[in-house]
């Protein structure tokens, strides 16, 4: 029983990392309607700046806050820079430019910080062990920041006029340019809060699993599955699935598929979703009507 | 003047659909534009919103608007309903409404809103409802509130009956000319049931294949027999 519960707190916060990654999937994909592959090399890449912040002797919530800010300025000009100049393009096109970035940013980011694994701090550390030493002290954390960054999201997109422009840049662009909102921008805005929220997975995972080049790249596999199974459209249900697909995988780990076979529940999950339930547990089914 | 175009050309890549339309909108007036499918309408309502880029010149209140951006030229007062409405389908009734006022930072937003449910009470009705779940007659409904809700100086129509039981067509049009009257708002209609247009409308012109062949006061058009028989098909 108590194994039991410690897989399932495991999985509670690995699942909370996958939330933020599925997230970060989900804004843009709100905006824009596509997945952007790179999203986890995108994250990397910010938790080597966070790190290199924290090395030049910044406090650690100053380095957090100031990667969340270059990580903005990082998303928006990818989409300003590289975006743009494909945004007619058949999706294919699409797909090959994320390829593309994903190998890009990633190598890039071993060329520049190398590709020795690294200790990445964390903000809980310290702590005991908590609620009766099921879950330590970061875990909690980390599954605290991510729920109060889906709030935040979840605040932004129903409630301020802002976050109704850009879901409506999304659904609509011409109707949204006829009632004067600036699609484009809308468009860089949704990159940089996803390269944003990308980065706080990337601050939240690496003192799990160590900082290196590759860190994000079965975690966003993990988290693409998560997106789907809370639907795609959803960002609350792209958390919840991100939670759920860690539980799943932590618990069919320890007692299905042994660890080698972990990365298959992932797959199964997002093949299973696509057959079964398109638009995922949580899902808007949209209506139309003519 | 509100708007006046002199000259205009426009077209799809190498295509070119309009060869030097000249026409105008008074202030508070209601302009139709007139013809058979395939005559130029949508793409002229097109060229004057900035959906598609113009040449020639457009002049709001006498300010050049021929090449701004299409957001830039709506919040300068234009407000298009382009064919297929321009609604937000996924989106709530209410959501449509935020969205049709968002360029707008003044206090008046809210009595527009009470101002939209009495000429559409049928829209309150269906405040939270998603849009694309309305009958054809609301979701017309709804885009005019919606670009209403710009507090346009100029309101574009793009074939506000198109597809719509003729009751309906009726009940819509009868909005329009209550939202004339009371709003002050110039519209430039384009409309396939001529009949319909030019009970509405002050001044029309009617287009052929890019060109203007006719224009007049509403009710002259309407009294003349050969324009009828020949252009105008009733």
């Amino acid at each position: 029983m108590e194994a039991f519960l410690l897989q399932l707190t495991a999985g509670i916060a690995t699942g909370g990392i996958y939330a933020s990654v599925a997230l970060a999937i989900v804004m843009i994909y709100q905006a824009t309607h596509h997945v952007n592959f790179a999203q986890g090399e995108m994250a990397t890449l910010s938790t080597f700046i966070a790190l290199t912040m924290i090395q030049a002797g910044l406090p650690y919530w100053m380095a957090f806050a100031g990667t969340l800010v270059v990580s903005f300025v990082m998303g928006a000009l990818v989409e300003r820079l590289i975006m743009r100049p494909v945004q007619h393009a058949p999706i294919l096109t699409h797909v090959g430019v994320y390829i593309g970035m994903l190998l890009i940013i990633g190598n890039l980011t071993g060329w520049v910080f190398g590709y020795t694994i690294q200790m990445f701090p964390s903000p809980f550390e310290g702590g005991r062990p908590m609620l009766g030493g099921l879950f330590s002290a970061h875990q909690l954390g980390s599954v605290a920041v991510t729920l109060a960054v889906l709030i935040l999201v979840y605040l932004f997109f129903t409630k301020t006029s802002l976050g109704l422009a850009m879901r409506a840049a999304a659904y609509n662009p011409r109707s949204a340019r006829l009632v004067g909102i600036r699609v484009d921008v809308m468009l860089a805005l949704g990159w940089g809060l996803a390269a944003a929220i990308g980065s706080v997975a990337g601050m939240m995972v690496a003192p799990i699993v160590f900082l290196d080049p590759n860190m994000m790249l079965g975690i966003l596999l993990y988290a693409f599955a998560g997106a789907l199974l809370g639907g795609i459209d959803n960002p609350p249900g792209a958390v919840m699935g991100g939670f759920l697909v860690g539980i799943l995988e932590n618990l069919a780990g320890a007692y299905i598929v042994g660890t080698d076979l972990k990365l298959t529940v992932a797959l199964v999950i997002i093949i299973g979703v696509l057959v079964l339930k398109p638009s995922g547990l949580f899902g808007r089914v949209v209506f139309t009507r003519v | 003047m509100l708007l006046e175009v002199k000259n205009l050309r426009a077209g799809y890549g190498p295509t070119q659909v309009l060869f030097g339309l000249d026409f105008a909108v008074a202030e508070g007036g209601v302009t139709a534009l007139l013809g058979a499918n395939g005559a130029g309408k949508t793409t002229t309502l097109r060229a004057v919103s900035g959906l598609i880029r113009p040449e020639g010149e457009v002049l709001l209140s006498g300010q050049r608007i021929a090449g701004l951006m299409t957001e830039s030229i709506a919040r300068l007062g234009v407000a298009h309903v382009p064919d297929g409405r321009g609604t937000f389908m996924e989106l709530t009734v209410e959501e449509n409404f935020r969205l049709g006022a968002y360029t707008r930072r003044d206090p008046d937003v809210a009595a527009d809103f009470a101002r939209m449910w009495e000429w559409f009470p049928r829209l309150k009705q269906r405040w939270r409802q998603q849009a694309g779940t309305l009958s054809g007659g609301e979701q017309q409904m709804l885009a005019i509130a919606r670009a209403l809700l710009l507090r346009p100086k100029l309101l574009l129509l793009d074939e506000p009956s198109f597809g719509l039981a003729p009751l309906i067509v009726r009940d819509i049009f009868a909005i329009l000319r209550r939202i004339r009257a009371e709003s002050g708002v110039g519209i430039l209609l384009v409309e396939q049931n001529a009949n319909l247009a030019l009970d509405l409308a002050d001044h029309a012109y009617l287009l052929e294949t890019g060109r203007i062949v006719i224009s007049g006061p509403a009710a002259e058009i309407r009294q003349d027999e050969a324009i009828r028989r020949s252009y105008l098909g009733y």
